[in-house]
């Protein structure tokens, strides 16, 4: 689960990590007032969305007095947003943070992964701050530093040590950074972090450092056990669809094709829609019901599934385990009758209780393709696209 | 024959009392698995289906010579869980629950490491080694015993519809082992697939991955430099969009790493055949180890 800015920075705050003084604002007169108590100029007025490379597509903004403040927020607020990450749609801005601005000397990269093939918390730092990692790692690998951390035995010294002077920071600087990265380490643990990135950690003219950008996420995995994080999610920043499937406890993620299609497990469905684009046509959607679907879950994923105006079909394919396939046939029925189908469906089931699976849509009256095996389901697929 | 498990193997099932538990008990024992003992902590004493109940992994192994153990445990619980059979001495732990904290995984991993006990998965539908034991939630009659080929999948109904498709076009199995799809996870391919290649029912193997980290490219390597038995490979997923998690917490692809591309090129670069199109794998399968 990704976090805004503002809230990673207010994490921050609360583990004794430097970030500049700022607040969020969600209307242009709060924005203002915000300026107003940080009391001096120049601001920054900074577009708050889940996506990076916001200022290449407009939405950071410099703001010398509380007038541009109010004509940058003007500008910001309400805008669709594309940045590189965004994709071509963008995103619409409904917060903006205004933060002071700064004397900056030198910007540099800070981040913690969990590195799954060793099982260690990775502690990556680079000179080359204000970039991408990703395109240092590309053009400089040399340019990024690494440490390890064993998660049972926790930071060490000389962790930040290696960080600290292989970044050949000045000595005022390396007990700053000695300091903060402790508090980093005990935030990303604290909170099942699953990505911690300070994208510039810059060095100001006063030997100070601060978090000038904030990007942290949650392992989805861990929110049980910190509700208060969980709160932090932020709906709009969502598709629609996917905050509606995931009410009714379904993996749901939108794309842009026109072959809907529900599968139950997470790797069948990946498959069954690489299926559908080698048969010539588009997936709409991801959407696994998971091992142990109702048939109440079949329902509301297929309405789901049909409420995306450029699903042109429907495949449907179970392969049943726990999820039996007359379970997964009267969620379908259900879901037809009170939805109403106005596009065709092929249904390819096989597994627990098929052959019952099977009759129950027969008999339902419904008009569903029905499809033997998964290069039957294809050929079908691709009729409904010619 | 086949590896990890056969039909000697002696199961302990923790969690045996849970809904999910209690009914891929049974499943397990219907398809003949030597299900010994079952642990849930405060109902020992009882019994479920005839098979004695025990408060912890420890007396269950002491009492029964469990070697085994099936977990279904829920995900805050299941990290202890782990490490619980680790610590009575199981030689083999298959640890079916979903959801597990990326954190709680790093610590049982670096716990595990250098003990003499095998962990599967988590997030994985177990391992099946066809007519001797199935220790997981698969279902067994989709399977054919007596080999040739080993399956190894990050997935469980993808596999389920590989193993499907090998069964009709009459190709049975050694063992099926599902690793999981966490990103942090105990038995890798790798540790399968050499187990596959010194098994002398084994004479191929099936390797179903899926996007996110590099387990399909360590596995690529260790196909190049160390296997002499044929291996094809699928990977699911090149449809998917970058930056999303694809159902399984490991299923994602980051920084431009991980995709579907990249991994079926680096397996064939060592040699492995790929199949692209799950609807045509029994048929390529059949082709290939004929």
């Amino acid at each position: 689960m990704k976090i805004h800015e503002y809230q990673a920075k207010e994490l921050f705050r609360r583990y004794g990590i430097p970030v500049p003084a700022g607040e969020a604002a969600f209307r242009v007169e709060e924005a203002v007032q915000a300026a107003e108590r940080i009391g001096r100029f120049p601001v920054v007025v900074k577009a708050q969305i889940h996506a990076g490379g916001r200022g290449k597509g407009g939405g950071v903004k410099l703001a010398r007095s509380a007038e541009e403040v109010r004509q940058a927020a003007a500008s910001i607020l309400g805008m669709t947003l594309v940045t590189p990450q965004t994709g071509p749609e963008g995103r619409r801005v409904g917060k903006v943070l205004v933060e002071e601005g700064l004397d900056i000397r030198k910007e540099l990269y800070l981040g913690l992964v969990p590195d799954r093939a060793s099982a260690q918390i990775v502690l990556m730092a680079s000179e080359a701050g204000g970039m991408e990692i990703e395109e240092v790692a590309a053009a400089d690998p040399e340019k990024i530093l690494r440490v390890a951390v064993n998660p049972l035995l926790g930071l060490q010294g000389h962790h930040g040590r290696r960080l600290a002077y292989g970044l050949g920071l000045p000595p005022a600087a390396v007990k700053e950074f000695l300091a903060l990265v402790p508090n980093l380490y005990r935030l990303f643990v604290e909170t099942d972090a699953a990505l911690l990135e300070i994208n510039p950690l810059v060095l100001t003219a006063g030997d100070r450092l601060l978090a000038l950008d904030a990007k942290v996420a949650f392992d989805d995995n861990a929110l049980f056990r910190h509700p208060e994080l969980a709160r932090l999610r932020d709906p709009e920043e969502e598709h629609p669809l996917e905050v509606e499937a995931s009410k009714h406890r379904l993996n749901y993620i939108a794309l842009s094709g026109n072959i809907g299609n529900m599968v139950n497990g997470a790797g069948l469905a990946m498959a069954t829609m690489d299926l559908i684009q080698q048969a010539g046509a588009r997936p709409a959607n991801f959407l696994d019901v998971g091992g142990g679907a109702s048939a109440e879950m079949v329902e509301h994923g297929f309405r789901i599934i049909l409420s995306d105006p450029s699903v042109k079909g429907v495949l449907i394919n179970i392969f049943g385990g726990i999820l039996r396939c007359d379970t997964l046939a009267r969620g379908v029925v259900e879901a037809a009758r009170k939805t109403g189908i106005q596009v065709p469906v092929v249904v390819r089931m096989e597994g627990t209780n098929v052959e019952e699976g099977r009759r129950i849509l027969a008999e339902s009256g419904l008009n569903l393709i029905t499809a033997v095996d998964l290069r039957d389901a294809a050929r079908k697929v691709a009729e409904l696209v010619r | 024959m086949g590896i990890f498990v056969n039909r000697d193997t002696r199961v302990v099932v923790q969690g045996i009392t849970g809904k999910e538990g209690q009914f891929h008990t049974r499943q397990c024992v219907a398809y003949g698995t030597r299900v010994v003992a079952g642990v849930t902590p405060g109902k020992g004493g009882q019994e479920m289906d005839g098979i004695p109940v025990f408060h912890t992994v420890e007396e269950a192994v002491r009492r029964t010579g469990a070697d085994c153990s099936l977990i279904f445990v829920p995900p805050a619980f299941a990290a202890e869980a782990i490490c619980e059979a680790a610590d009575a001495g199981v030689r083999l732990i298959v640890a079916i629950t979903e959801g597990i904290p990326v954190l709680d995984m790093m610590r049982v991993k670096n716990y595990l490491a250098g003990k003499p006990v095998r962990l599967i998965g988590p997030n994985c539908p177990g391992i099946i080694t066809p007519g001797e034991a199935k220790i997981g939630i698969m279902p067994g009659a989709i399977h054919k015993p007596g080999g040739p080929i080993g399956v190894v999948s990050r997935s469980g109904t993808l596999t389920y519809e590989v193993v499907h498709q090998l069964t009709r076009v009459g190709l049975g199995q050694t063992t099926c082992v599902g690793i999981g799809g966490d990103p942090v996870n105990g038995t890798s391919f790798v540790d399968c697939l050499a187990a596959f290649e010194e098994d002398p029912q084994t004479r191929g193997v099936v390797l179903v991955g899926e996007i996110g980290g590099q387990a399909e490219e360590t596995a690529a390597a260790f196909v190049r430099s160390r296997m002499r038995k044929p291996v094809v490979g699928f990977i699911a997923g090149l449809t998917a969009p970058p930056g999303r998690r694809m159902g399984h917490a490991g299923a994602i692809i980051s920084g431009g790493s991980g995709t579907a591309k990249a991994k079926i090129e680096a397996l064939r670069e060592a040699g492995i055949r790929v199949c692209e199109n799950l609807g045509d794998l029994g048929e390529f399968c059949r082709d290939v180890f004929r």
